[in-house]
């Protein structure tokens, strides 16, 4: 499972050839569609691939993110029921709100027993795509301790709103803020909306880089091929790396001496820290940035 | 009897002769002869234009069991292979021997005459298409050879592959016979592979839709060589020539690929001043090359020259000065044939001089780095590239195992599992080019180096590419496809894959399932 998610995929769960390269393509999270990639009539039969694809490929580099159907469809809890089972990582709900974050949490409570799952070991991320969920991002999270972050949808909320979807984007401008400011605060991922014009590249590294510079943590792709501009909009500044690389350093340092814990400036470096220092080292040589 | 790959052959194959095994990529050095050739003088009164092809072949005089060679710069444009043919069935003639440097699905009427007996033998360094399939299902008489583009040239200048008569598709001709592939409707610029076919051939004819007077310049095959000239409608489809030419790929996991080969280069050390590259024209392929030019370009590097089968890509690298010269055998596209007319550092190259192994040195053996394709690997680096996983022939070595024994450095690309079906195997179908000759192979989930490499094993360890064994790639494979079942093969030899020197490296035998045609 990835340690991060400065990207997230979107592909389509209904073709199979995708599903097996999907772990591959470089994404830190990829997101298996039931929903919008998939039409009426292939809901089951999607249903049951993305199912197999979860038991039998090999998904570890990556973290499996499986975006259900809308809980007050018929499809949705049907999703919930039959992939839980197979224990992805995350499950992405589609316009998310309060109550049904705390549906899909119970649902989930009792298909982790059933099937003795760790509980709570499956996650949750709100896809805001509505002006009520906008407005409520702050409880959604709150909704579930299964909340690791939040996904906006740009085009079902300006849907929503009645606006037009611009490639500049200063129509979610609020969105984009009131979104990164609450998963500030509650410590949670927030993940901006994808840019759809797949040929864009530059266009891509622009719409990213505001996403970053108003707090947003990562950006979800509809392309293989905008992983690349993500990550590297993303990339860690110099002065991150200097501190993984120290990290990293002072807990080679502790293994050498037998220590089972270490310290840097005083503070405990736990498993998290060291996670994040390896990710980030490994993106900053990935980049080029720090010689190998 | 068996090859040094542990492939068991028979001591003779009929319709083939006595087999010599394949005993190494180099087992076939030291003295070698090229044939004598017999000419007729022309003199200052003859006149080789002759009024039609009819009256040409007439003149011609060929007879059963003659060998007509044809080259195929125009692709699955070309026309005059099947007139040629067509016009040959008409008066009768039988048991002729085709020898064209490669075979496209236009090519489709020689089937009907492979099954009338006007065809009962076929050499070629390329089959693809309803001709391929009809020698898989063991209609034509003859066991097909499968040659090289090196190996065709040599055999034909040592007398191995005795040519009665070279049909030459000319894009432009003067009236004495010179030859140029650069103007004319069915301009395909360089000639390549027809070089060897004039010059060796008892006879030689050209065949164009650009008569033009003499002297046609830039003059690329000489009259000297040529005995008549005719003049037809069209000899090719400009739509066909260009077509299966090709942009970088879009798709992620070959862009995937794209980028580790490059990986594997820029680690090799080979990307220095002077550096040499080729490449096919296949999407990935290209997009390794795109790849390269990012890094010769961000490390200021200026390559000395890039060789094969040219595309725009590589005339867009030699325009930026990325590489001082061009070495090209066959021009892939509009581009690549503008290139060549107009710029002199476009350089055109024989056959032989690419990739003949016996020839005082060929283009090959300067070259840096190659980027081949597979259709099948084995654990032991051996490459399928003649036949499809269903054992239906589908392509051919063309210039693979020239190019993967000359170059420093042979890299084939490919995804791990094509169609379902995955791509390394205890052991190929068929084995086109030998694992001694092929470096690394990266696939979008791991990249195997050849053991016999350790140098390049030391080099790779010390950066972040996913190094696996090619055993390892297997099973990476196999977890998710299963083990497929071998190929369903009758006894029947329908082909012989001659390796570059021209012993036999495989055969490939009449396929039992033939409702799998097509479908792999």
């Amino acid at each position: 499972m990835g340690k991060s998610r400065r990207s997230m995929l979107f592909m389509p769960g209904n073709n199979p050839g995708m599903l097996q390269d999907a772990a591959i393509l470089g994404a830190d999270s990829i997101i298996l569609d039931l929903e919008d990639a998939v039409s009426l009539t292939e809901k089951d039969s999607a249903r049951i691939l993305v199912r197999d694809a979860i038991k039998t490929i090999d998904y570890s580099q990556v973290e499996v993110v499986v975006r259900v159907n809308p809980l007050d469809t018929e499809f949705g809890p049907h999703d919930v029921d039959v992939i839980a089972r197979v224990k992805p990582d995350t499950l992405l709900i589609p316009k998310a709100n309060e109550e049904e974050i705390k549906l899909v949490d119970k649902m989930l409570d009792q298909i982790e027993i059933e099937e003795g799952h760790t509980p709570g070991s499956i996650k949750l991320i709100a896809l805001i795509e509505t002006a009520l969920g906008l407005e409520n991002v702050y409880c959604v999270i709150q909704a579930s301790k299964r909340m690791v972050g939040v996904l906006l949808g740009g085009e079902d909320l300006t849907s929503d709103l009645g606006i037009a979807r611009t490639k500049d984007g200063q129509e979610i401008f609020y969105a984009r803020n009131k979104v990164a400011t609450a998963c500030r605060a509650l410590k949670v991922d927030s993940i901006d909306t994808p840019f759809t014009d797949t040929n864009d590249f530059v266009g891509l590294a622009k719409d990213t880089a505001k996403a970053k510079s108003l707090g947003l943590t990562g950006k979800s792709a509809i392309n293989p091929r905008q992983i690349e501009i993500i990550h590297s909009v993303f990339a860690p500044t110099e002065e991150e790396l200097k501190h993984a690389l120290r990290v990293l350093y002072a807990m080679e340092e502790a293994e050498k001496e037998g220590k089972g814990v270490c310290s840097l400036d005083g503070k405990m470096i736990d498993a998290p820290v060291i996670n994040r220092a390896k990710t980030t080292v490994e993106l900053g040589r990935s980049l080029g940035l720090i010689e190998r | 009897m068996k090859t040094i790959l542990g492939r068991e052959l028979p001591e003779y194959i009929d319709g083939y002769g006595e087999v010599k095994p394949f005993q190494g990529a180099f087992s076939d050095g030291g003295i070698k002869t090229r044939k004598a050739v017999k000419l007729i003088s022309v003199l200052p009164s003859d006149l080789k234009v002759l009024g039609n092809l009819e009256e040409a072949l007439d003149r011609l005089n060929i007879k059963d069991g003659m060998t007509i060679s044809f080259h195929h710069h125009l692709r699955n444009g070309d026309h005059v292979l099947n007139m040629v043919v067509e016009g040959l069935a008409k008066r009768g003639v039988k048991d002729l021997t085709v020898a064209a440097s490669s075979i496209f699905p236009i090519h489709e009427p020689l089937v009907g005459h492979i099954e009338n007996g006007v065809v009962t033998g076929l050499v070629s360094n390329y089959i693809s298409g309803p001709v391929a399939e009809a020698v898989s299902k063991g209609k034509l008489k003859k066991p097909a050879i499968m040659q090289t583009h090196g190996g065709r040239a040599r055999a034909i200048e040592s007398g191995d592959l005795h040519i009665d008569v070279a049909f030459l598709a000319a894009p432009t001709a003067d009236t004495y016979g010179n030859i140029n592939g650069v103007y004319g409707d069915a301009a395909c610029g360089t000639l390549g592979y027809a070089i060897s076919d004039a010059a060796y051939a008892d006879k030689t004819i050209a065949i164009t839709d650009n008569l033009v007077p003499f002297p046609a310049c830039p003059i690329q095959i000489s009259q000297v060589f040529v005995d008549y000239v005719v003049q037809v409608e069209s000899i090719g489809d400009p739509g066909g020539i260009v077509s299966g030419t090709t942009k970088i790929t879009k798709d992620p996991v070959a862009l995937i690929i794209a980028k580790k080969a490059a990986e594997v280069i820029k680690a090799s050390g080979l990307v220095k001043d002077g550096m040499s590259f080729q490449t096919g024209a296949g999407g990935t392929s290209l997009a390794v090359a795109a790849e390269l030019r990012n890094i010769m370009l961000r490390e200021g590097v200026v390559g000395s020259f890039a060789s094969g089968g040219v595309t725009g890509q590589l005339v867009e690298m030699l325009e930026e000065g990325l590489f001082k010269t061009l070495l090209d055998v066959q021009c892939f596209d509009l581009k690549a044939i503008n290139s060549y007319r107009n710029n002199s550092t476009h350089q055109a190259m024989s056959a032989s001089m690419y990739g003949n192994p016996h020839t005082k040195g060929a283009v090959v053996n300067c070259l840096d780095i190659m980027i081949l394709g597979a259709t099948e690997i084995d654990t032991e680096f051996n490459v399928n590239v003649t036949t499809g996983s269903n054992g239906v022939i589908m392509g051919g070595s063309g210039g693979h195992s020239d190019t993967a024994a000359g170059s420093k450095l042979s890299i084939v690309v490919t995804n791990l599992m094509k169609s379902r079906l995955p791509i390394i195997k205890d052991q190929v179908t068929t084995i086109t080019t030998p694992g001694e000759s092929i470096d690394v192979v990266v696939t979008e989930r791991g990249i195997a180096v050849n053991p016999r490499r350790a140098d390049l094993i030391e080099k790779l360890r010390n950066t972040n590419l996913p190094l696996v064994t090619i055993d390892e790639l297997k099973t990476m494979a196999e977890k998710i496809t299963g083990v497929p079942k071998g190929v369903q093969a009758l006894e029947k030899i329908v082909a012989v894959v001659e390796y570059r020197d021209g012993s036999v490296i495989d055969v490939v035998r009449q396929v039992k399932d033939v409702r799998s045609y097509g479908r792999d």
